[in-house]
């Protein structure tokens, strides 16, 4: 489009780049003030003289990670409970949206199970019966409790689901015509197919399971249950420094070490760091594609 | 196209996942049955005695839970607002970014706090506006005296809602991106050829190509408005500032799981589970009978 530029457009042009800018930049500060606080000595931190740039320059906090055993323990509930979480997870959403994304005319009950799945995920008994549901089942200290205790993800299920609504008919008709059954249909056409809504919802769910503290609280009864979150959770909250004067802050100082949690909670933002690249290439696809219904 | 066998297997499939709902989804809302009694962990949900609405009656008579019910709403308002048109506003900027190919580094940074826990983010920004963090630093550079700020209950709720806007800002304005790429570029083109300015274009022409999906969320964020953000304030909130941040989720969880009164806690989930229920129900239908989404 060739266009007569104004100088009032030119000046907002600039304008308008240099506020984008700054917006990107309150984005990702703070993640970049958390890291220079991790890797500055502690007498600096201490003072609150550190601000945008390491000051007194070490890795000691990192080093002294290594040698506190529970930190890992917590990491490593963390990274089982992904990966179990991951394939039950997506293992079940994948089969519960195939046969949903059927017609009424092939799947008669569909819309029943439809509400029951959207009845779930609107409405839910409440924190307390949940947790003593949890205690029922004995999933108090168990990873299976940390797995398992966020039900189904519906709306992940009617994500995918819309995604094999919106796959071409004739592709299931081929299949059917050339005698394929619907496990066959569902593995080897539905599913190849569907990699971008797929990659979303891994994604998501690893995602969900990492970040979850909650559950991680309520049905550990001891430390070294707690999955990553949880552990950071505690020891944040202990040393909440906001609410104190200089001298409280002083005296709590003498008792742990800022730069050390600045350390844990940077680690503990490490793995999402690494599938970052491979959600942002997915998840704005999978959102758009799987939102609309055509 | 279809085959009546295969409907078993249509229900083979569904069976992993629809054991999984039932254990962990639709057995705990019998648990709200609690709701009713004075229950007893020892008696438990069979034998304990049926109390009727006492439980109800009494959380109306409780000051605290007042004070709790309008802080859920006002916080979980400002955000709805806030999260409407912060990601809007961001949206419309970037789309009149003049250099593309500062636009996509800038989505990839704005997308990365959504996907930080709140556990995370709480920590650093409980650091940040620490009395000795960086920003009472800058404050007083300007000669201010630096601020509690998180040991202030006025200042609670702003700092509530505009942290969480930041973490969620550039996810949000994905489905606004997503919108305006649909508008027909030969409009703008036409337009421009009229010699109708930015500003006009932008009223005139942008902001009516995506008024549906302005109008479509606003109505679906109906169903948050008792949806303040357990994990957020929970990871930021204390004492000193319960008298404008404690919700509705953070009270039911010490009242029920720290203080054990079991019905009491379940009572207020209840009610907010409900009042819930039905508004999100009247958003998903204003939804459908006004820009024909469906959810499924």
């Amino acid at each position: 489009m060739i266009e007569h530029q104004t100088l009032g457009s030119k000046i907002f042009d600039v304008i308008n780049l240099i506020v984008l800018i700054v917006i990107t930049l309150l984005c990702i500060i703070p993640l970049w003030y958390i890291l220079c606080i991790s890797l500055s000595n502690k007498t600096a931190v201490d003072a609150g003289i550190v601000s945008f740039w390491p000051v007194g320059f070490n890795l000691f906090s990192y080093e002294r990670i290594m040698g506190e055993k529970a930190f890992f323990v917590s990491f490593w509930i963390s990274i089982k409970r992904v990966v179990l979480g991951g394939i039950v997870g997506v293992g079940c959403i994948l089969l519960v949206a195939y046969p949903l994304s059927k017609s009424i005319r092939q799947f008669p009950k569909r819309n029943l199970f439809m509400w029951i799945l959207v009845f779930c995920m609107l409405f839910n008994g409440g924190t307390v019966p949940w947790y003593l549901t949890m205690k029922n089942y004995h999933l108090i200290d168990n990873i299976w409790g940390l797995v398992l205790a966020g039900s189904l993800p519906v709306f992940s299920v009617i994500l995918v689901m819309n995604f094999f609504r919106n796959l071409p008919g004739a592709l299931e008709e081929a299949a059917y015509v050339d005698g394929a059954g619907p496990w066959k249909t569902f593995f080897s056409i539905f599913i190849p197919l569907s990699k971008p809504v797929i990659a979303t919802i891994v994604l998501f769910t690893i995602v969900g399971h990492w970040n979850e503290f909650f559950q991680g609280l309520v049905l550990s009864t001891k430390q070294a249950n707690y999955p990553v979150q949880t552990y950071i959770q505690q020891m944040v909250v202990t040393t909440d420094f906001s609410t104190m004067n200089v001298e409280q802050i002083q005296q709590a100082l003498k008792l742990n070490n800022k730069s050390l949690d600045a350390a844990k909670v940077f680690i503990a933002i490490i793995p999402i760091l690494i599938i970052y690249p491979f959600l942002q290439k997915y998840f704005v696809t999978g959102i758009t594609l799987g939102s609309v219904k055509e | 196209m279809h085959n009546k066998k295969f409907v078993k297997h249509y229900y083979l499939m569904m069976l992993p996942g629809f054991v999984w709902l039932i254990m962990f989804s639709i057995v705990p809302m019998f648990g709200v049955v609690m709701a009713f009694q004075d229950f007893n962990p020892v008696q438990g949900i069979f034998k304990s005695k049926f109390v009727g609405l006492d439980n109800f009656r009494y959380m109306f008579i409780m000051s605290d839970i007042k004070q709790v019910f309008i802080n859920t709403l006002v916080i979980a308002i400002g955000k709805i607002i806030g999260n409407l048109v912060v990601p809007l506003a961001f949206a419309l900027l970037l789309s009149e970014l003049r250099w593309k190919r500062f636009g996509r580094p800038i989505q990839t940074i704005v997308y990365l706090p959504y996907f930080l826990s709140w556990v995370i983010l709480g920590s650093i920004v409980l650091n940040i506006f620490a009395y000795t963090g960086p920003i009472n630093e800058f404050l007083s550079m300007f000669g201010l005296k630096p601020i509690k700020f998180f040991g202030r209950a006025d200042l609670f709720r702003p700092l509530i809602i505009g942290t969480d806007v930041w973490k969620s800002f550039g996810y949000n304005a994905v489905i606004y991106l997503a919108a305006l790429l649909g508008i027909d570029p030969t409009l703008h083109e036409a337009a421009a050829v009229d010699g109708a300015g930015r500003f006009r274009r932008l009223l005139h022409i942008t902001l009516p190509g995506i008024k549906s999906t302005i109008v479509l969320l606003a109505i679906l964020s109906l169903g948050n408005i008792l949806n303040a953000g357990f994990e957020q304030i929970f990871n930021l909130y204390n004492p000193v500032v319960y008298s404008t941040g404690d919700i509705i989720d953070t009270w039911v969880y010490r009242a029920g799981l720290v203080d054990l009164q079991f019905s009491l806690a379940t009572a207020v989930g209840l009610l907010k589970s409900g009042v819930s229920l039905i508004l999100i129900a009247l958003g998903y239908w204003l939804a459908d009978k006004f820009a024909g989404y469906k959810i499924f």
